[in-house]
């Protein structure tokens, strides 16, 4: 995992296996305070608190395909390289919360990578969950919601190619242009 | 082309997908739609699911083929990532592995377009596990 972008994929397909309705992505950027926090929080059948300490051990997975689960690990690890670190809030029936924090100038921070791309390819190839993304560069903050899409352009249009390709676009310019209203 | 910044661009980019797949599907079903689905998990993405995804995407809708793409969990090829998923309307899927853009295109171009199977076939009874 070299990208933030890829964590983002790979912790939201946990969220999409746990049932969940609803999956928000958040990434605050605040180089002043030198943090960059990833949160990806979901609805879902959550975790006991066994499962949830075990969550972070590789060697732990609740999958039968294969005996080892890496997701969790891998971002704690990025994470605590960056100066960072990683926590799982969790309780079945509540959902799930991951938090992991990052130094935003620290050598060892792996780049956001295609977030615009990764959240378009998970709005489209999830049509029946809410996917929320809000991003925020120093307190400004933009968001875009799958509810909102199908409220403006109705409930088929998310899967439609055009509109993947095209969202991805949007998704870049905003967060491009916050950013650029701060500095 | 001018950037695309708010969710009434994106509504005028709908409208005009609109247009083309009418044209394109008065003359086929309208349920024919090819199905792709990539392999999501860590494996995948580690191994490069992502961009893979993304030409998918991409090429679909330049070649104008009426498709739907969606990601899938790992199915337990893990050594064969990215693997993907294609399904052609009114028949069984067929799982590829070792997929690359070079491969991608020629599923694309072999598989989709014409119904002819490429290399890197995992040949499985297939059934998925959750």
């Amino acid at each position: 995992m070299k990208e933030i972008a890829l964590h983002i994929m790979d912790i939201a397909q946990n969220s999409i296996r746990a049932g969940a309705g609803e999956i928000s992505v958040t990434i605050e950027e605040s180089p002043s305070a030198d943090i960059l926090t990833l949160t990806i929080a979901d609805n879902g059948s959550g975790m006991d608190e066994e499962t949830c300490r075990r969550a972070a051990d590789p060697w732990f997975t609740s999958r039968t395909t294969r005996r080892v689960g890496m997701g969790l690990p891998l971002l704690q690890m990025n994470a605590t390289l960056a100066g960072g670190t990683m926590k799982i809030n969790s309780a079945p029936g509540k959902g799930t919360t991951v938090t992991a924090t990052f130094g935003y100038n620290h050598y060892d921070r792996p780049p956001l990578g295609d977030v615009s791309g990764t959240i378009a390819l998970l709005i489209s190839a999830n049509p029946a969950i809410n996917i929320i993304y809000i991003h925020s560069f120093e307190g400004m903050k933009w968001s875009i919601s799958t509810r909102e899409i199908k409220e403006a352009l109705g409930e088929e249009a998310v899967t439609d190619l055009a509109i993947v390709r095209s969202l991805k676009e949007i998704i870049n310019e905003n967060v491009r242009e916050i950013a650029i209203f701060k500095l | 082309m001018e950037k695309l910044k708010s969710l009434a661009d994106l509504k005028r980019v709908r409208e005009e997908a609109q247009t083309r797949l009418d044209l394109r599907v008065k003359g086929d079903s309208p349920e024919g739609l090819v199905q792709v689905k990539v392999a999501m998990a860590t494996c995948g993405i580690a191994s490069g699911a992502k961009p893979i995804m993304d030409f998918f995407v991409d090429e679909l809708d330049k070649r104008g083929i009426g498709a739907v793409v969606t990601q899938t969990g790992c199915m337990g090829y893990c050594y064969a990532e990215p693997t993907v998923e294609v399904q052609l309307p009114g028949q069984e899927p067929v799982v590829y592995g070792f997929v690359d853009r070079k491969r991608a295109d020629e599923i694309i171009e072999k598989y989709i377009k014409n119904g002819e199977l490429v290399d890197g076939i995992i040949p499985v009874n297939y059934e998925k596990i959750d």
